[in-house]
C-alpha cells in the first residue's frame, strides 16, 4: 500500500554528518614570499562558538595550510597531512616540497571522492626554486598553483578585491608604464588586513581575531620590512633558510 | 546457485499449493544486496535526552553546571540523573543529548582510566587528553554515518593549567572561557561571556558560583527541558568536587498582574 512503511527496511533517518563553521581564509603569493591568512572566529548559524579558532597551520618552514569549510573535517585533515609529512621527514630526511605537498593533499581529498572533507585548502609557501607559491583546492581535490586566492564565507566578498588589487583586473596602467609581476610585502600585508577588516564589516561569520603567516624565501628582501611590524612572532623550526612569521591582529567581534 | 530450495519457485506439488503461497514471508536471499543498507539502518536519533551544560573559567579552576533531567521527548521522564562525570582526578566532563550514549560514554572513558591506571607509569590523563580521547571517538562515530548524539563539555586543571573544551556529534571541537551546549548556547552564553571574559584569573569561587545560577535559573525559566535541580562540578589543583543536587531559586510573583502567566480573573 502507498504510504505503508515496510517493517523490513529501516526508514532513512536524517543525520547530516557536515555542517559550516564560517570564517574565511586567503592567500597571495609574492616573489620571494608568500602570505597565507585566516580570521580566527567559529561559528555555526547565528551563534559564535570561540573567538579563536585557528584556521591556519604551519606545516614545515616551507609550507603553510589554510583550512576552511566544516571544522572538524578540517581539523582532521590537518592532522592527516601532518602525519604523512613526519613520515616523510622519517623516510627522507628533509621536509616535502610545496609541489608534492599540493599533490599529496589532492590524493588525500580524491581518496575522499564518495564522502569528502568539507574543507576548502589553501596551501601557501615557497617553491624549491625560492619563488612563492599558493596552491588552492577545491574539497575533492581539484587543484591549481596561483597567485591568489581567498576561500571561505568572504570569498565572494574578498576575490574581486584581490583579483583587481593583485592582477590589477580591469585597470589600465598609464601610459608607458606596466604593471608590477610581483607586488613588494609592504604592498600586500595592507591588502591583507584590509580585506579581512572589509570582510568583517560585510558578513557576519567573519570577525574576532586575524592570523596571518608570512613565508620567507631564503634571503629574502622582505626580512627588513618584516621584522619592525607590531605584534610579528618568528615560528621557524629549521635552520634551512626559509623563515615563518606570524602576526597577530584584531577585528571586530560584532 | 541459490542454495534456498524455497526460492526455486512453484511448490513441489501443485496439488495443495497451486499459486506458490508457500507459507514464508520473508524469504532468505542471496541475492543482489542494497550495499547502503546498513548504513542507513544504524542512523539513530536521541531518546531520552539531557540539556544545557554550562562551564566556566574562573581563578581556581573550572566551573561546570547541568540540571538533573532526563526527557522521554516533552516528558519529564528521569528527575535525579547526574550529567556530570569526573573521569581520574583532573577532569570532568558533562553531556547533553542522548543520555544511553552518554552513559556508554561513561563506560568507556572508566575503561581508559583503569587501563591507565593499571600502567603505573606515573602518567595519568588529564583534561586535554580525555578531551583529544573524546573528540576522535565522536568524529569516528559521525564518520560511520553512527553518531553518538550528545554535545560534551571537558573540563578540567592540570600541571597549573586549566582546560576547557567542546565537542558533539559530528567531532566538532572549540575552546573558550565560556562554554555552554544546547539552549545554553543561546540564552547563557551571553550572560557567562558578558561576567567572564577577561576576569578568567581574578572571578573566585563564590562569584562563580553566583554566575552559574544566575545562568541556570535564566535557562529553568525560559528552558521548557529544563529542571530546577542541579549540580556544580569543581575542578580545582586539589581535584574534583560534584556538588549535592541544588535547587533553583524562582519568583513568580510578577506573573500574577500578568494577563495569561497568573490565575485569570475574567
Amino acid at each position: 500500500m502507498p504510504g505503508m512503511v515496510s517493517m523490513t527496511q529501516p526508514i532513512q533517518q536524517s543525520f547530516n554528518p557536515y555542517t559550516e563553521n564560517g570564517g574565511t581564509i586567503l592567500a597571495i603569493a609574492g616573489a620571494d614570499f608568500t602570505v597565507i591568512a585566516g580570521d580566527t572566529r567559529q561559528s555555526e548559524g547565528y551563534s559564535i562558538q570561540t573567538r579563536y579558532a585557528p584556521k591556519v597551520f604551519r606545516l614545515t618552514d616551507k609550507a603553510v595550510l589554510a583550512v576552511n569549510g566544516f571544522a572538524a573535517d578540517g581539523n582532521m585533515f590537518v592532522k592527516k597531512v601532518r602525519q604523512r609529512l613526519e613520515w616523510y621527514r622519517h623516510a627522507h630526511a628533509k621536509d616535502m616540497p610545496i609541489r608534492a605537498i599540493a599533490r599529496l593533499i589532492q590524493t588525500m581529498l580524491y581518496a575522499r571522492r564518495f564522502f569528502p572533507y568539507y574543507v576548502y585548502n589553501i596551501l601557501g609557501g615557497i617553491e624549491e626554486d625560492g619563488t612563492g607559491a599558493v596552491y588552492s583546492f577545491d574539497p575533492v581535490g581539484s587543484y591549481e598553483r596561483e597567485a591568489c586566492r581567498a576561500a571561505g564565507a568572504a570569498q565572494s566578498l574578498v576575490q574581486p578585491f584581490l583579483d583587481n588589487q593583485i592582477y590589477f583586473k580591469n585597470q589600465t596602467p598609464a601610459a608607458g608604464t606596466a604593471f608590477p609581476k610581483h607586488l613588494p610585502l609592504s604592498t600586500v600585508l595592507p591588502l591583507v588586513i584590509d580585506s579581512f577588516t572589509s570582510a568583517t564589516e560585510r558578513h557576519i561569520e567573519v570577525g574576532d581575531g586575524l592570523e596571518i603567516y608570512v613565508v620567507l624565501a631564503r634571503n629574502s628582501t622582505a626580512l627588513a620590512g618584516l621584522q619592525s611590524l607590531r605584534g610579528v612572532q618568528e615560528v621557524t623550526g629549521t635552520n634551512d633558510g626559509e623563515r615563518v612569521f606570524v602576526i597577530r591582529r584584531d577585528l571586530k567581534k560584532d | 546457485m541459490d542454495h534456498f530450495p524455497t526460492n526455486w519457485g512453484r511448490p513441489r506439488h501443485e496439488g495443495f499449493d497451486a499459486y506458490g503461497t508457500f507459507p514464508i514471508h520473508q524469504r532468505p536471499t542471496n541475492g543482489p544486496k542494497d550495499a547502503f543498507k546498513e548504513g542507513i539502518e544504524r542512523t539513530q536519533q536521541p531518546i531520552v535526552t539531557g540539556t544545557s551544560v554550562l562551564a566556566i573559567k574562573y581563578k581556581d579552576g573550572i566551573m561546570m553546571a547541568a540540571d538533573n533531567l532526563a526527557s522521554y521527548g516533552s516528558l519529564a521522564r528521569f528527575k535525579d540523573i547526574s550529567r556530570l562525570h569526573a573521569v581520574g582526578n583532573n577532569t570532568i566532563i558533562g553531556a547533553g543529548g542522548d543520555m544511553s550514549d552518554f552513559q556508554y560514554i561513561q563506560t568507556i572513558l572508566d575503561d581508559i582510566t583503569t587501563e591507565e591506571f593499571t600502567a603505573q607509569d606515573g602518567h595519568s590523563l588529564g583534561p586535554a587528553e580525555i578531551h583529544e580521547y573524546l573528540s576522535q571517538v565522536m568524529y569516528a562515530r559521525r564518520t560511520k554515518m553512527n553518531p553518538l548524539w550528545n554535545a560534551l563539555l571537558v573540563g578540567g586543571v592540570k600541571d597549573g593549567k586549566k582546560f576547557l573544551a567542546y565537542v558533539d556529534l559530528l567531532g566538532t571541537t572549540y575552546s573558550a572561557s565560556t562554554l555552554a551546549t544546547g539552549f545554553g548556547g543561546h540564552l547563557a552564553i551571553p550572560l557567562l561571556r558578558e561576567a567572564v571574559e577577561g576576569r578568567e584569573d581574578t572571578l573566585t569561587e563564590e562569584e562563580a558560583l553566583r554566575i552559574i545560577e544566575n545562568s541556570m535559573r535564566v535557562l529553568f525559566y525560559r528552558d521548557a527541558r529544563s529542571l530546577n535541580k542541579y549540580q556544580v562540578a569543581i575542578v580545582t589543583e586539589a581535584g574534583v568536587k560534584i556538588s549535592e543536587s541544588l535547587k533553583v531559586e524562582t519568583s513568580w510573583s510578577f506573573a500574577e498582574g500578568i494577563r495569561g502567566y497568573g490565575a485569570q480573573t475574567q
